[in-house]
């Protein structure tokens, strides 16, 4: 690990790939310390996943620069490949294959004799609690099951760098918390993790800094911290029993606060910011309550959580996060 | 096969960051595989899919039994008087074109492969770059083998007698095989490139299907119009068939066994390095 000068595992300077007319990483800049997990934050459709693909060679840049503990991607692929590993969103293990024969293939192919592939095997299903499904086939194995053959595959031989390209989508929480574990770990070992995800909370809970892609370009970057005081800490999520006093409370709220309030698409339901600003969130929260029962409003259900994906968007760029597919269309 | 799918361990996996950091930390670093030895490794993946799907093995044993068959007794009586005469000299021919059809399932294989992911992986690995496809092929290699043992099984019940005894035979199934492994990279390139499946099953038949009945197969070229024998005398498969039947009779001809060998050279090289180009760009 001698071989980046600047302490970055990752960097990239204007990073371009095209796809037709449709330019999915369109100028990225990125610098990601080594030994940190780096959270590459943003909807479907947004580039994430055509970033990671360029930075792990497996798609050729069509402009900019990346290079991966200095080595380019395009140059060089051959020393980034022996540096970095990559779980796809989509399995990335032979669905074919029991979780025992996967991993005495990779084993082979990453360089160990026949009897030191099964060794590493058996010791990374044990690690990931798999030992009792060796010898399934891996497409008889859960959602979560799969999650873990698919990382532990990629830790066959230790990698600089790791790639997870949205490792906790449609996993229940508990599988959820399950990688997040994981991932700690690793990291802790002192590899380096990107991790693209769809989950400010996810980013939130892992990440040391966070690059926010919209479109193909980086709209924001820094600590979940600086995020999160750019786009308000939490949100106040309210639902009325009565549809006929949404009006009433929203501008009860919006005086409350002093921020303005949303309605939702659900007509008994509002959501309102709250930066932190003016006491901890928690307070503005509980004033809000209280004014709402001193306005004679039943309150159904009150909740403080983290702002969504959603609202971190609309803080961002003034348009909530949706599929990009559409927006094509439309252009 | 087992009936219980998706089973809940019986108890909840939680990640022990001692066994994490302890296979993270390993002091055994494996030194990167030699291109022999990664093409081995994907080797035993083809082997092991075969353990698992055996059903693909259906392919290359009712098919060619299925031709052998056909194709000796609808048209035995009519083109040689009857059938055992027609077999000695059919069942060469309908080895050849029963394993070269059977080629086209190389590009179905790697086209599936893209589409599911594994070879996501298998691509960022640091290894020898064609060591997937070859390792693939080489699981083929073994589908053809079984291929032709079984026509040449049938054909010995059946009546063909071959002259060149086993070690023409050996050879005739042999340069077959060896043909057939470089035959395979038209189908991977076209596995690369194309998108779904099916697209590559019909390319594929459209190329297979003149290739392997305008020839030698069946009949003998000096009854086709001249236009048609000038394809046949440009066709490689015809020049495989007409190589395989010298070594099985006893009596090979180097004339056709070096035209096969060139033009196995020249297709390997030529679809390998387009296989490689696309593999790459992916």
């Amino acid at each position: 690990m001698s071989d980046s000068a600047n302490g970055l595992a990752i960097e990239t300077k204007g990073l371009v790939k095209t796809f037709g007319k449709t330019r999915a990483v369109d100028g990225v800049d990125l610098a990601v310390p080594a030994g940190t997990v780096y959270g590459v934050l943003g909807p479907n459709g947004a580039g994430k996943t055509t970033a990671v693909r360029v930075l792990a060679t497996l798609l050729r840049p069509d402009g900019g620069e990346a290079r991966v503990f200095g080595h380019d991607v395009l140059t060089e692929a051959d020393a980034v490949r022996s540096r970095v590993s990559l779980t796809g969103q989509y399995a990335s293990v032979d669905e074919d294959l029991t979780g025992l024969e996967n991993l005495i293939l990779l084993g082979r192919l990453v360089g160990h004799r026949k009897a030191g592939a099964k060794r590493r095997a058996e010791q990374l299903l044990d690690a990931f609690g798999l030992a009792e499904a060796a010898g399934r086939q891996v497409k008889k194995y859960s959602g979560g099951m799969r999650r873990r053959i698919d990382i532990a595959a990629s830790i066959i031989k230790t990698p600089d760098v790791l790639f997870l390209d949205e490792p906790t989508t449609g996993l229940d929480p508990r599988s959820r918390n399950q990688v997040w574990d994981i991932i700690r770990i690793i990291v802790a070992q002192g590899t380096t993790v990107l991790l693209t995800t769809q989950y400010l909370d996810e980013a939130d809970n892992l990440a040391g800094r966070i690059a926010v892609i919209d479109h193909g370009k980086v709209i924001a970057e820094g600590t979940p911290g600086e995020l999160k005081a750019s786009v308000g800490s939490g949100s106040v999520h309210v639902r009325l029993r009565d549809a006929g006093q949404r009006d009433e409370a929203e501008r009860v709220l919006s005086a409350s606060l002093a921020i303005g309030v949303n309605l939702d698409a659900d007509p008994v339901a509002l959501t309102a910011r709250v930066d932190g600003n003016g006491g901890g969130a928690a307070e503005q929260a509980s004033r809000a309550l209280a004014a709402l029962a001193g306005a004679g409003i039943v309150v159904d259900e009150f909740s403080l959580g983290q702002p969504s994906l959603d609202e971190v968007f609309l803080a961002l760029t003034d348009h909530p996060a949706t599929d990009d597919a559409e927006k094509e269309a439309v252009a | 096969m087992t009936t219980q799918s998706t089973t809940t361990p019986s108890t909840v996996y939680t990640p022990a960051a001692g066994a994490l950091s302890a296979v993270l930390s390993a002091d055994e670093q494996p030194t990167r595989p030699s291109a022999l030895a990664a093409s081995m490794a994907f080797g035993w993946r083809a082997m092991l899919k075969i353990k698992h799907v055996p059903e693909q093995l259906f392919d290359v044993t009712a098919f060619p039994i299925m031709m052998t068959l056909m194709f000796t007794y609808l048209f035995g009586g009519a083109l040689a008087g009857n059938t055992t005469d027609y077999l000695q000299y059919l069942l060469p021919g309908i080895m050849v074109m029963s394993v070269v059809m059977i080629t086209m399932y190389t590009g179905v294989g790697v086209n599936t492969d893209i589409e599911k992911g594994v070879f996501d992986r298998f691509r960022t690995l640091p290894i020898w770059r064609p060591a997937a496809l070859v390792g693939a092929i080489l699981g083929d290699v073994f589908r053809y083998t079984i291929a032709s043992t079984t026509i040449l099984l049938l054909g010995l019940i059946l009546g063909f007698r071959p002259a060149g005894g086993v070690i023409g035979v050996l050879a005739g199934v042999g340069l077959l095989v060896a043909f057939s492994f470089a035959f395979s990279w038209i189908w991977t390139m076209f596995g690369l490139f194309l998108r779904s499946e099916k697209s590559v099953m019909g390319v594929s038949m459209m190329v297979l299907f003149p290739m392997t009945f305008l020839s030698n197969v069946f009949v003998r070229p000096v009854t086709m119009p001249g236009w048609l024998q000038g394809f046949v005398e440009v066709n490689p498969i015809a020049h495989l068939v007409a190589a395989v039947r010298g070594l099985m009779y006893g009596e090979p001809d180097s004339y056709e066994i070096t035209w096969t060998l060139v033009s196995g050279g020249v297709i390997l090289l030529v679809f390998g390095a387009l296989t490689m180009r696309l593999y790459n760009r992916k």
